[in-house]
């Protein structure tokens, strides 16, 4: 095995670039280091300007999502042993504006999370004194797939109807709105079936399916989706047979 | 440097990359999916003919034969086959991709995948033998 690897990393500098541009470096090839590990060698031994979001390293806040070899990863959990022996291209998340080198800008995202309303809702919230709302494990699978999400961003990237139509919600915030929506302990489908049967939310999906092949948390926001359609058809049915008696 | 930099504060000058209008050749699961897509037009036009043909059947014979002989020509026979191969596109990628959108549960556990989409492919074996025995029972 080589004892480096080259890297082609994603430089831009809004202040002086006009578009971005590529810069190989060379880093250790060690059997146990992830890209993320190779980029942090790059800024701590070799350009301290290089410019990169990463947090845990262990695949759980989700900050490290990046383009390798052209496709969505998390860095932390890619081994730059499998993409020996290199070069290894390394480019921001696809389908969002990059603000400098590796950083995406996400606020896009954020909003519609918030709207999707991904939290517990209740119409009849109890005292505290009376204890928690109790959940047996079936009602906890039906939803637990879905909570895994750590809002990495990689299904974004992977997803074209997102990067063709960026009014579209989305497939983490929709696979989101699923999981409260089948929690026993919610109420508040009804709130989100608005904003999830726009033809930005549930309806702008046409199942691609890449979302849920890139998740790193087998998440499938591609499945969430399609149950969330069969739902919100039958509601629409309801709604249409019993026109006032849907609620 | 008293100049002033080609951004706002808060909001820098982001690069937003052109997405080509070929973005589904650059990948086979795009691709996959863009001729997923494209093969519902065959169904549809695999209907039509149906349609077509019943419709022929029962204006007379005169009429079917004229039917038949306009389904030997060349082009349309082309035609049947690139529409036949993707109507088997359709058929086997949304049985595959059946078990995503359907989740069926019996007695709190969720049916296997394979089940679903086998469920799916014995209906179609059951309903294509259907439709040969009717047809070619003599």
């Amino acid at each position: 095995m080589a004892e480096t690897i080259q890297l082609e990393v994603t430089r831009y500098s809004p202040e002086k670039d006009a578009e971005p541009s590529f810069q190989t470096y060379e880093a250790p090839l060690r059997k146990d280091w992830v890209v993320l590990d190779a980029l942090n060698y790059i800024k701590d031994r070799v350009d301290g300007s290089l410019t990169f979001r990463w947090s845990c390293r262990m695949g759980i806040c989700g900050s490290c999502g990046m383009t390798v070899n052209g496709e969505p990863k998390l860095t932390c959990a890619t081994f730059l042993s499998d993409y020996a022996p290199g070069p290894v291209r390394v480019e921001p998340l696809k389908n969002f504006p990059v603000v400098r080198d590796l950083v995406v800008e996400i606020t896009d995202f954020l909003e519609k999370l918030q709207k999707v309303k991904p939290w517990l809702i209740r119409k009849d919230n109890k005292p505290l004194a009376e204890g928690e709302f109790l959940q047996t494990p079936e009602q906890l699978e039906q939803f637990r797939q879905f909570s895994m999400c750590i809002n990495c961003l990689l299904c974004y990237a992977a997803c074209p109807v997102y990067g063709l139509d960026p009014l579209f919600s989305g497939p983490a915030a929709l696979a989101l709105a699923q999981r409260y929506n089948m929690d026993s302990r919610d109420q508040g489908a009804r709130e989100r079936l608005d904003m999830l049967s726009q033809s930005e939310g549930i309806w702008g999906c046409t199942f691609v399916g890449e979302c849920t092949e890139v998740c790193p948390k087998h998440v499938d926001p591609a499945g969430a989706i399609q149950q969330y359609k069969l739902t919100a058809a039958k509601e629409w049915f309801k709604s249409f047979l019993l026109p006032r008696g849907s609620e | 440097m008293n100049q002033a930099p080609p951004y706002r504060q808060h909001h820098p000058r982001w690069y937003r990359e052109r997405i080509s209008t070929y973005w589904w050749l650059g990948k086979w699961p795009y691709l996959k999916f863009v001729l997923r897509e494209l093969s519902s037009v065959a169904v549809a036009l695999t209907v039509v003919m149906t349609l077509i043909q019943v419709w022929a059947l029962r204006a007379g014979r005169e009429f079917y034969a004229a039917f038949e002989q306009a389904v030997r020509a060349p082009l349309v026979v082309a035609l049947a086959a690139v529409s036949f191969a993707f109507v088997l596109l359709h058929a086997i990628t949304w049985f595959n991709l059946a078990p995503t959108a359907m989740v069926l549960r019996v007695g709190g556990k969720r049916v296997p995948d394979f089940v679903i989409t086998g469920a799916n492919y014995a209906a179609w074996f059951v309903a294509t033998a259907m439709v040969a025995w009717f047809i070619l029972r003599g």
